[in-house]
């Protein structure tokens, strides 16, 4: 079977999963649009507003894919339902009535959980109880492949979820095609790796690892996202569409397989605790890669948890220093600004962008031509959030000579921290949507 | 050398967590990297920005290391009144590493 995987994250491009979807020949297209925070982000639009929550970039996704769906075996599966999957669903039948499409899609709900945690609950990062946290905006627990299967069973061509884990929405129609028993561990293991290098679309095709003169990709204008052929045992070859740029090589994968690994020898999913420590990677050929050697070594007994909470504000401002003395300059207007209102924040930091903003020191001494001061300040106040970038401004008749180009901003902070739920606290459902000859069942 | 001419290196966020991946252009130099980047030397290049423990993985069958490195994020990455939250850029620190 051969799944491929249209969008690595909520804001990617669209073109490569048009083209997966019209030259691919897939079985299955992934389309995985949630980060950690997304899903409370969107939980706060839901709040807003009942028939939102659901991925912004939905309707023009599904504008450009459900044409190239119809008439094909392919079916997609996508988080983009991220707080709302029911409005999700209905947007996109909405879409392929105005179309004239016929669709079926299925709705899998039940990683909302925020009504069945208690402020007893432990976070894991912070080691306080939920309850010492205000202003709770969303709890979504990562559900896993199982949660798929009805859905998977049914005829309908769109599968659309919540905070399902990334590697799961590729185990589960494994799964499904293969026959697999959610107790056949080490098949499981070999295909949540599958699942975890594809999740990330672009980053294994050579989006993300770049670098000119060092690591040449060719074709970065017309990168192409991976797809799996996988084998009923979990192992896969990796190739991309003919003809689309970017690279898949050994070292692509390589990159691909420790993102966001904790531990290679354990790596946590829904469904699996799986060893990545003896993976095997093999070139076949010019973009072809295939991968093996990765077992399980256990089963995990709990639900991870999201949870979202308002964190405050953060105020923001900038200006511009450049020419002869910039670098002193800047630091004195930074100086400036911290003495006057640098006390008011819960957190404060003065940033020279091109010397010290990345990595918040300097590893190299160097005489930039141009330095932008960046000033940052955390506080519930909104009256403090605003004053940053007022002060900032402020720079231009109040600070050192030559400042420019001041800009200002204040955004709302939605904060992450985890818990872990029982599975058998999670109440998974199945709904079906249809779009048929223009009437919706 | 600079560590960049021996390995690439690629970072990833987990809450207030940093992993960095360190692979070898050749697995021949492997012990190498073994050899040199050790956990106190990471702590020592990386001081003032990771301010948690660091755990150490070698990866032999692809010629990688894995360091993760804890309350790395400034608060983390939906918190860290930082430019770079999620420490994406951080791979590129390591590799200014002489070895």
């Amino acid at each position: 079977m051969r799944i491929g995987v249209g969008t690595g994250f909520a804001g990617d491009r669209i073109e490569p999963a048009e083209i997966l979807l019209e030259k691919g020949n897939l079985d299955y297209l992934v389309l995985e649009c949630l980060a950690e925070r997304t899903i409370a982000l969107a939980q706060k639009r839901k709040l807003a507003n009942n028939n939102l929550g659901y991925d912004p970039l939905l309707e023009k996704r599904m504008r450009s894919l459900l044409p190239k769906l119809a008439n094909k075996k392919t079916r997609i599966i996508s988080n983009m339902g991220a707080a709302n999957p029911i409005a999700g669903a209905e947007k996109i039948i909405s879409i392929a009535q105005e179309l004239n499409i016929n669709v079926k899609v299925a709705i899998v709900t039940g990683d909302d959980v925020l009504s069945k945690l208690t402020d007893n609950y432990d976070i894991w990062e912070s080691g306080k109880k939920l309850g010492d946290y205000e202003e709770i905006l969303s709890a979504n627990a990562y559900i896993g492949a199982k949660a798929l299967l009805d859905a998977l069973k049914s005829d309908a061509q769109i599968i659309i979820t919540g905070r399902v884990a990334d590697p799961s929405l590729f185990v589960a129609p494994m799964i499904h095609e293969f026959g697999w028993s959610l107790d056949e561990l080490d098949k499981i293991a070999q295909g949540t790796v599958v699942g975890h290098l594809l999740e990330c679309a672009g980053q294994l095709t050579g989006g993300y690892f770049a670098d000119p003169g060092i690591k040449d990709i060719e074709g970065m204008a017309t990168l192409g996202f991976p797809f799996a052929d996988i084998d009923s045992d979990g192992t896969a070859i990796f190739s991309k569409v003919e003809g689309t740029g970017g690279e898949l090589s050994l070292a692509t994968m390589k990159e691909q397989l420790l993102y966001e690994v904790l531990n290679p020898h354990a790596y946590y999913t829904p469904d699996i605790i799986a060893d990545f420590s003896k993976v095997k990677f093999e070139y076949l050929k010019k973009d072809h890669i295939k991968v093996s050697g990765v077992s399980a070594v256990g089963k995990p007994e709990t639900l991870k948890v999201s949870i979202g909470y308002n964190a405050g504000l953060i105020g923001e401002g900038e200006i511009t220093y450049a020419g002869p003395n910039a670098v002193p300059r800047a630091k004195l207007a930074g100086e400036i600004i911290r003495t006057r209102i640098g006390h008011l924040y819960s957190d404060f930091r003065v940033d020279l962008i091109g010397l010290n903003s990345a990595h918040r020191k300097e590893f190299r001494d160097t005489d930039p031509y141009e330095i932008r001061l960046r000033i940052a300040g955390k506080t519930n106040n909104p009256n403090y959030a605003s004053l940053v970038g007022e002060e900032v401004e402020a720079l231009y008749t109040n600070g050192p000579a030559g400042g420019g180009g001041a800009r200002k901003n204040v955004v709302e902070l939605v904060g992450i921290v985890s818990t872990f739920i029982d599975e058998q606290e999670v109440v998974l459902n199945t709904l079906f949507k249809e779009c048929n000859s223009n009437e919706t069942v | 050398m600079k560590l960049y001419n021996l390995a690439h290196c690629r970072t990833g966020d987990k809450g207030n967590s940093l992993t960095m991946s360190v692979i070898a252009y050749k697995q021949e130099d492997l012990p190498l990297l073994v050899e040199k980047l050790t956990v106190d030397v990471l702590k020592q290049h990386l001081e003032g920005i990771v301010l948690g423990k660091i755990e150490r993985y070698v990866l032999e069958s692809i010629g990688a290391i894995q360091f993760i490195c804890h309350q790395a994020l400034d608060t983390g990455v939906t918190t860290s009144l930082t430019m770079d939250t999620h420490g994406k850029s951080l791979s590129y620190s390591l590799l200014e590493l002489e070895v």
